[in-house]
């Protein structure tokens, strides 16, 4: 935990709050919009609102949290953001119509899906070349990084797997059936986990890393909600695997697993048709994105409350915290 | 929109046949399994489309079978199954049974069917037929769902009842209840608007008058054309009590788009024109659909239509069945299909399972204008038991499929 933090909860526990005011900025894709909203992690207010290319999706921080980058899906190219200018500076190939990528655990090479034509692309961010193109399967979407760089996970939407590649040799090793439509692909902290979400099948997989095989399938049901309406797409986990959150799309709900039994211990209620989501820092809060209401819910981690909504763009996709 | 069959390509049917693969699935040398599947059309005279603005197709159908095998063995790629079309484009006119049973010959279990209703039962009851997987991907005859359903075919095309019931469910939702039908000489256009009616009694809806329009189907206006049809149409639609929308079965497409506009008084035009239910339009991008649109125009370089979705859908079908058992056998695919566990993702939002009473795939309906989708049923606050896409078409209780009874 970092020292301002530490100081800022002891200060506040001493007047007797317990919500630490965050240094953090949310930076919200919309993907209709063509931009980026800005959201101050401290007073939840939009402080501005930046025009980027057509169709921006995934979005993600760099390692010395200096740049962001913007997956503009339309234009086919990832945007390079400089947070301290606040502005764009660059681009980067990134194949054809790119909508989720994944930086190397050191920084570089980005990997990147392209979903229209069966590829992953690796672009090296300080050259800014494409080191290579890795086939895959039909309609590329989720990718997962091994927390140790060497093995690199892609799901097909179509096809229904996730790919297993060796980030040395880019060839696929290992490639592992999942539940129909598989969107997103989370690598615990610890790497002994793979959790891929099924939006069709309605469940998430765990798979385990080592053997490879899908060790749990977790289901959802909310009661009085159609279970067609179930459909997850974004899953992240705690940093120490106690807790797990997914956005379950359509059924406006984020789920909260307990990590270790894998029970589903509770249902947020966010916004509508929630796609992803993205901790700050220190996981005392984590951002969704409400697609069809158009506004991130925030939720505090140690409560499991939703604390706020905060209206951004059209079609909020993508979200990354800066700290 | 209704469109008339694809042109007249020529091809002998034996000629095709004498050159495409060996069926039976066999192993090759690099333990991969083959999986051969069958296609089988017949081309049919075409007709000029009824606009310009519409696009020409002589492959309808065929493409998207032909993109479902290239997705298959893009998954194959890692599951080693390699899956092969065999396609059998019989001539207008030409023996489809004869056809199909050459395909029999050679071993086919799996058959695409891009056919109308009469040579697809023709088809379903040669006798060696038995052990096999049909899945219809053209004819939207309610028959085939009912009394005329037969064991060995599937439908992925949805049938009249369904598409007839996710517009009648969105004019609901809108209160528009009380229609004016105007039903075509076709056959077709009596099978649609037959549904329709089924529509208005199953959702409260009121048909205050019905009319039929005589046409023929092919004749463009020409030059100042529209000048006739500016002074019949209003016409034709004059004298009707107090009414919400006015809605059209014109399957041939030869006079229904001339009614919006036109109507004596001034009303909405729904049906096979105007507001349209359908498996699949160019403006759906819901779902993911769009790179599902995107793969199919580079691959096709035309618009996917509902046809070429519906051969998509059962070839796509095969090879879940093929993935999740890791069998390519008949008896193990048919098995698996027919199932608990199967669904096929369809960009439609929710897993498309086949009705174990009729064989017709669930599946929502779009209601697609010129341009844009403008909803999907079922519509919300439609409930059902077990699905809501239940709601859609003929439900378990009122079946009139017997799919245990022998062969017919």
């Amino acid at each position: 935990m970092k020292v301002g933090a530490m100081v800022a909860a002891v200060a506040l526990i001493a007047v007797g709050g317990v919500r630490s005011a965050a240094a953090e900025t949310i930076y919200v894709t919309n993907e209709k919009d063509n931009t980026v909203t800005v959201v101050d992690g401290a007073t939840l207010e939009v402080t501005k609102t930046i025009p980027v290319g057509q169709r921006p999706r995934g979005i993600t921080l760099s390692k010395d949290n200096k740049r962001l980058f913007i997956c503009a899906s339309d234009d086919n190219v990832i945007q390079v953001f400089d947070i301290a200018k606040q502005e764009i500076v660059g681009t980067l190939p990134s194949g054809p119509d790119p909508e989720q990528f994944i930086l190397a655990p050191a920084g570089n090479p980005l990997y990147i899906a392209n979903e229209d034509d069966n590829m992953v692309t690796v672009v090296d961010v300080d050259t800014g070349e494409k080191v290579t193109e890795i086939p895959v399967g039909v309609e590329p979407e989720g990718m997962g990084i091994s927390p140790d760089g060497k093995i690199l996970v892609n799901t097909s939407e179509t096809t229904n797997m996730a790919h297993f590649i060796d980030t040395e040799s880019h060839e696929i090793v290992d490639n592992v059936l999942v539940d129909p439509r598989p969107r997103f692909a989370e690598f615990t902290a610890d790497g002994k986990q793979l959790w891929v979400t099924s939006e069709i099948g309605g469940t998430v997989n765990v798979i385990d890393a080592a053997t490879r095989k899908v060790i749990k399938k977790i289901g959802f049901a909310v009661q009085g909600l159609n279970a067609e309406a179930i459909q997850p797409v974004g899953v992240r986990v705690t940093r120490d695997r106690k807790l797990a959150f997914v956005a379950m799309g359509p059924a406006n709900r984020v789920a909260v697993i307990d990590a270790q039994t894998f029970e589903v211990k509770d249902y947020l209620l966010v916004g509508q048709r929630v796609w992803q989501m993205a901790f700050n820092a220190d996981e005392s809060r984590l951002y969704t994105t409400n697609g069809n209401s158009n506004d991130i819910s925030v939720i505090d981690v140690a409560d499991l409350e939703v604390i706020k909504s905060v209206t951004v763009g059209n079609q909020p996709w993508g979200v990354a915290v800066a700290p | 929109m209704r469109r008339p069959q694809v042109r007249c390509v020529g091809f002998l049917v034996t000629a095709l046949l004498a050159t495409a693969a060996p069926a039976a699935a066999q192993e090759t040398p690099a333990g991969v399994a083959n999986i051969p599947i069958a296609y089988i059309t017949e081309r049919v005279k075409e007709l000029p489309p009824f606009s310009l603005v519409d696009q020409p197709t002589t492959d309808n159908g065929l493409m998207g079978a032909r993109l479902g095998i290239e997705d298959n063995n893009t998954t194959g790629k890692f599951t080693k199954q390699k899956f092969t079309l065999d396609e059998a484009v019989v001539p207008a006119g030409g023996d489809i049974a004869a056809a199909f049973r050459d395909l029999l010959a050679k071993g086919h279990r799996f058959f695409i069917a891009d056919l109308p209703a009469t040579q697809l039962l023709a088809i379903a009851d040669v006798p060696e037929a038995r052990d096999t997987l049909i899945f219809n991907v053209q004819a939207k005859d309610d028959a085939l769902r009912g009394e005329q359903c037969r064991t060995n075919v599937l439908h992925t095309m949805p049938n009249y009842a369904i598409l007839a019931d996710g517009l009648a469910q969105y004019l609901m939702w809108k209160r528009w209840a009380n229609w004016f039908l105007v039903v075509g000489t076709g056959d077709d256009d009596k099978l649609f608007a037959a549904a329709l009616r089924r529509a208005a009694d199953r959702f409260s809806a009121t048909i205050v008058e019905e009319r039929v329009f005589d046409a023929t189907p092919g004749s463009r206006r020409t030059d100042t054309g529209y000048a006739q049809i500016q002074k019949q149409m209003p016409t034709f639609t004059q004298g009707v009590d107090d009414y919400d929308v006015l809605v059209v079965s014109d399957e041939r497409d030869a006079f229904g788009e001339y009614l919006q506009y036109r109507t004596w008084d001034a009303r909405s035009v729904v049906g096979t024109q105007g507001l349209v239910p359908t498996a699949w339009h160019r403006s759906q991008e819901q779902w993911g659909a769009t790179q599902m649109q995107n793969r199919f125009t580079k691959f096709a370089g035309r618009w996917m239509t509902e046809r070429d979705y519906a051969a998509w859908l059962a070839v796509r079908s095969i090879s879940e069945a093929t993935t999740r058992t890791n069998k390519t056998d008949y008896a193990s695919v048919n098995a698996y299909i027919r199932g608990p566990e199967f669904g096929v993702a369809g960009f439609k939002g929710q897993k498309l399972t086949f009705r174990d009473w009729d064989g017709q795939l669930r599946q929502p309906v779009l209601l697609t204008g010129p341009r844009t989708l403008v909803s999907v049923s079922p519509q919300e606050g439609f409930l059902h038991e077990f699905s809501e896409l239940d709601t859609l078409g003929f439900d378990r209780p009122e079946t009139t499929c017997k799919l245990n009874a022998p062969a017919q």
